[in-house]
């Protein structure tokens, strides 16, 4: 075990442990942009500097290992005056749009200059000029909100292992780029989002949600997705008892099969919810018109139906073909059903396709 | 030149750099057949009683550092550090072309003290000609027979300052953006392709045959006793003879400048000497009289760096040298930590604006507090370094600063 003194108070923690995590155990807020539990560590945004007895420069928490008897402040002068200039960079270079943004009250910029009571930037020049048009359906690029923290470049690769995005030019011409700064469509991007769930500022967003809500209007609703038998968790954004987005809840408590983790339609196949074309009751055709029938009512038909059909024909001239939009467990019961009740070996299912 | 004393560059011009043959005639790779009968700790041990320190800039024991190389069943990497990419450093280079025999050499006798057969040289894009000389110079020495089992492989750059940084010259290796690593793990512990690597400078390697042949003792008696050896210095700007120099690391900067340098050019009168490439501090007049050594350099809030001096006459604009620079780091800045990217964007900025005579006092105080930040806050050397002339030349050279501010 080490130990070392964090704002005065003395703690252990084993080996290995990172700063960071050793100061949240002492009841610190370090403030972070590009860190991420879940992802390879960067060090690269420099918000989580603290300041360590003895050291001459100050040290990135995230990437530091803990030295016995480091004696460690969180928010001296030095370490906030260098997160308030580094907030300050970053403004210089956003478009601060908070007004219209959708992140608003979940962008970690907006959080970290309330806290530091950063309210414009004493190195206001040029702006950057990474705007830029990409007609894809699902995600929303605007880069002049960015702040170069890679977390989505790292999520792309390490989460989906898609590796649509990276780092293009030098500097403060560095810009989050597909390769020749295409369109995510003619990339490797299969539009997962998960680039959405890690973006700490407004820069990546979902396009389907736009303008539908932002997160202090909206209650986070957990359920399962249902367009497979995985069985992810979703958090659905439910605003006015409608649904106005999907978004990752990336607590493996609440998330044990995905961590937040979604393919393009969890995560954006969603407006098919609140269509009046959706059926919302079983129907039942009667001289070539269908008519709303009750769930009984309906079982009934079609249990009669089929049992009619096996006594005139045999059990063989059934077949079932299952999904993959349920779960297994429903998908074993599809199959002993044909097999136990009808009698049949005819079962498949689509993802033999 | 009396007043050089030459070791590495002894016999410069003398031999065929290229030809290990010419190489061994004058008494190469007898450091490397000793290190190889000795005892691993005890070559390591020797490299340490030595006093070599790092020449790339950091000024570390090269000893130390190989130390630090776990011995394991795994592959550990010797990688020269040749990417010379400091303004107006050309030693490397230099050393290359007069005795690159010295480098393979001091790389093989680094390769016997880690237990590594693999060395790589990462040589600056913009020297092509040198890297078709060292693969003629491997070439050779392997054909002598005098490399054994060692083998080395020259690498070429692409022209980023930042990949002179050495985890971001690891990273230009693999095939990735150059890009710094946060350190630890340091590179002796998992270097290239996470293995642990020794990256030393060339003129580092290129000390150790000399070390190996005449022993520790005879190296550490040269020059200043805490950086002691000779210094391979390149002269530029205002200066009579802007040329390169060997001497020993207690050697006079004032005599840099005076006697090798022979003066400041055309008789005018000195203003400032910056040391140690774009990132070092510029030095007035009245500091000239500090050896040149390591420590003595950091005594006077300047750095020897990778031994460049560049000259300025009285004529000569600070303010407006200052601006060019800060445009330097503004374009070589690899963009991955927030001070740094950002950083000497704003730099250059508030330079350009009270290069233009538009700045305020303000202007240089949030010049100064950028400055703090980026050297407490950025992830590596180019970043913490950056703001260097800019602190230098406002503590020295203030009066400059005042006439443009309105």
């Amino acid at each position: 075990m080490l130990k070392l003194t964090i704002n005065g108070q003395e703690i252990e923690v084993p080996k290995g442990t990172m700063l960071l995590s050793a100061c949240q155990q002492a009841g610190a807020d370090i403030p972070t942009f590009c860190y991420d539990p879940d992802l390879k560590l960067a060090g690269s945004c420099r918000m989580c500097v603290v300041e360590v007895e003895g050291r001459r420069n100050l040290l990135a928490s995230c990437v530091t290992p803990c030295e016995n008897n480091m004696v460690v402040s969180t928010e001296s002068d030095r370490t906030t005056e260098a997160r308030k200039v580094i907030l300050e960079l970053l403004l210089a270079r956003h478009k601060v749009e908070c007004m219209t943004c959708e992140k608003v009250g979940m962008c970690k910029l907006q959080d970290y200059c309330y806290r530091y009571g950063v309210k414009d930037s004493r190195f206001a020049g040029e702006k950057g000029h990474f705007a830029m048009e990409d007609p894809n359906p699902f995600i929303e690029r605007d880069y002049d909100k960015c702040i170069m923290c890679t977390r989505c470049v790292r999520a792309c690769e390490e989460i989906t292992g898609a590796q649509a995005i990276n780092v293009k030019e030098r500097g403060h011409h560095a810009k989050i780029s597909t390769i020749f700064d295409g369109k995510l469509a003619d990339s490797t991007c299969v539009f997962c989002g998960q680039c959405i769930m890690v973006c700490p500022v407004g820069a990546l967003t979902s396009k389907v949600s736009m303008g539908k809500g932002r997160s202090m209007e909206y209650d986070r609703v957990l359920t399962t997705c249902t367009y497979c038998g995985t069985g992810c968790t979703l958090e659905l954004n439910v605003k006015d008892d409608q649904v106005v987005g999907v978004t990752s809840n990336r607590d493996a408590t609440y998330s044990p099969v995905n961590k937040g983790a979604l393919c393009v339609k969890g995560r954006f196949g969603w407006d098919f919810i609140h269509s009046p074309e959706r059926l919302t009751t079983p129907l039942i055709k009667e001289n070539g018109q269908f008519r709303p029938a009750s769930w009984e009512e309906a079982m009934d038909f079609a249990a009669n139906k089929l049992k009619a059909i096996k006594e005139k024909d045999g059990p063989d001239s059934i077949a079932m073909f299952s999904s993959a939009r349920v779960t297994n467990e429903e998908n074993y019961l599809a199959q002993k059903m044909m097999r136990a009740a009808i009698g049949t070996n005819n079962v498949d299912h689509c993802a033999r396709l | 030149m009396a007043e050089e004393q030459r070791v590495i560059l002894e016999y410069a011009d003398k031999i065929d750099p290229k030809k290990a043959d010419d190489y061994i005639k004058v008494g190469g790779y007898k450091g490397l057949e000793k290190a190889r009968s000795m005892d691993r700790k005890a070559l390591i041990d020797e490299v340490k009683k030595s006093g070599l320190r790092g020449r790339g800039g950091a000024g570390f024991n090269a000893g130390m550092k190989w130390s630090f190389v776990p011995i394991k069943d795994e592959d550990r990497y010797v990688v020269c550090n040749f990417d010379e990419g400091e303004p107006g450093t050309y030693k490397d280079r230099i050393i290359c072309e007069k005795n690159a025999q010295a480098l393979l050499e001091g790389m093989a006798i680094c390769g016997a003290a880690i237990a590594s057969k693999q060395g790589y040289i990462y040589c600056r894009g913009e020297y092509p000609f040198v890297v078709k000389m060292l693969r003629e110079a491997i070439k050779s020495a392997k054909d002598s027979g005098a490399l054994g089992d060692f083998d080395i492989e020259v690498r070429m750059g692409a022209g980023a300052y930042v990949c002179g940084e050495e985890t971001a010259l690891i990273e230009s290796i693999e095939g990735h953006r150059g890009e710094p690593r946060f350190k630890p793990p340091f590179p002796g512990v998992a270097g290239l392709w996470a293995q642990p690597t020794v990256v030393n400078n060339v003129e580092t390697f290129a000390c150790l045959p000399y070390i190996m042949t005449n022993g520790a003792d005879w190296f550490a008696g040269i020059g200043a006793a805490k950086y002691p050896g000779t210094k391979v210095l390149t002269l530029t700007g205002d200066v009579e003879n802007a040329t390169y120099f060997e001497v020993p690391t207690n050697y006079m900067l004032r005599d840099v400048v005076y006697k090798l340098g022979g003066g400041v050019k055309g008789g005018k009168k000195f203003k400032a000497v910056q040391v140690g490439g774009t990132s070092g501090a510029f030095i007035p007049e009245q500091n000239l009289d500090t050896q040149i050594d390591f420590d003595s350099m950091s005594a006077i809030g300047a750095a020897l760096g990778s031994g460049a001096v560049f000259v300025m006459d009285e004529t000569r604009d600070i303010v407006d040298i200052v601006t060019r620079i800060s445009k330097f780091f503004e374009h070589e800045s690899c963009g991955k930590c927030n001070p740094c990217r950002e950083g000497t964007w704003r730099c250059r900025e508030i330079m350009e604006k009270i290069n233009a005579g538009k700045a305020s006092q303000k202007d240089i105080d949030n010049l100064m507090l950028l400055s703090r930040v980026m050297k407490n806050a950025a992830l590596c050397g180019l970043g913490q370094a950056a703001p260097i002339p800019i602190d230098s030349t406002l503590e020295h050279f203030g009066y400059e600063y005042s006439r443009k501010i309105v």
